[in-house]
């Protein structure tokens, strides 16, 4: 994966946990997801099409989600509220529309974000691309972005293969 | 002063709802997306519409230019994740006054609404 795309989605969750919550968060180095490897309990997931495609998960365990999104709310909020999933949705539209906004020169929509809640969970993916891991930390507790995206040329010349 | 709010997210309606009660505005409906925002604007009549871009059914866009078939003057703030400045003019040929780019904080809202009333105030004196 073209490591451009990366930058904007350590640079987009930074600017939303600070901005919303008024979080402080620590971005560790990202590395390759080995593919056998489950996501946190919680995970929110946006696609990208367009010039650029793929996906991108925050994930986080279920308590690091409920803390995450009790600031967001303002009030304590568990994952059996049902605002729950809303409300983390709303975590990965941010991160993603703030990215993709960094991608110079390309035309990217996102979707509606999913949620899934349960631990040891796959998310599986359509591209070939790999998938990028970026490990956070924050006061709230650990979380993670995996970004797996390409060039929608790319995309496109693998499946002709 | 009667304020529709257009989201899919109702975390987001909460927080901007948040933000226009402490403004003093308590006046507020809600609706989930384009279509159901549609549905709701010819009886509520609304006097300040805050819109999303990226709903289900019928997105923030479509609505907008929707809604400016027959209402021209009602002004329109769009909030939303959508940050590109190509988005950013598209949004204000269909009819948005003026633009809030997702997240944001509780002030930066606050001011935007603020600016976006006093300058509709103007256009209506202006044309009494």
């Amino acid at each position: 994966m073209d490591a451009q795309y990366i930058k904007p989605f350590i640079m987009s969750i930074s600017n939303v946990f600070s901005t919303m919550m008024q979080l402080p968060i620590n971005v560790q180095a990202p590395k390759v997801k080995d593919s056998a490897s489950v996501s946190y309990d919680v995970s929110g997931i946006i696609g990208l099409s367009g010039d650029v495609v793929g996906s991108v998960v925050l994930s986080f365990p279920k308590e690091t989600a409920e803390r995450v999104v009790s600031l967001l709310t303002g009030s304590t909020t568990t994952s059996e509220s049902p605002d729950f999933a809303d409300a983390v949705g709303e975590l990965v539209n941010m991160v993603s529309g703030g990215a993709k906004a960094m991608f110079t020169g390309k035309k990217v929509s996102i979707s509606c974000p999913s949620v899934v809640i349960g631990p040891g969970h796959k998310v599986a993916r359509q591209t070939d691309a790999p998938t990028i891991v970026i490990p956070c930390v924050t006061d709230c507790g650990e979380l993670a972005i995996e970004v797996s995206i390409q060039h929608a040329d790319g995309a496109q010349a693998s499946k002709a293969a | 002063m009667k304020i529709l709010l257009v989201d899919d997210s109702k975390t987001m309606r909460n927080i901007q709802k948040s933000v226009l009660t402490q403004l003093g505005y308590t006046q507020i409906e809600e609706a989930c997306d384009g279509q159901d925002a549609l549905s709701k604007v010819g009886a509520y009549r609304p006097d300040l519409m805050l819109v999303d871009w990226n709903m289900p059914n019928m997105d923030g866009l479509s609505f907008v230019k929707a809604f400016r078939q027959t209402n021209k003057t009602t002004p329109i703030i769009m909030v939303t994740t959508e940050a590109e400045k190509a988005r950013v003019i598209e949004a204000i040929k269909a009819g948005v006054n003026n633009y809030v780019v997702k997240p944001f904080t509780p002030d930066l809202l606050s001011q935007r609404i603020n600016e976006t009333l006093a300058k509709a105030q103007a256009a209506q004196n202006a044309a009494a």
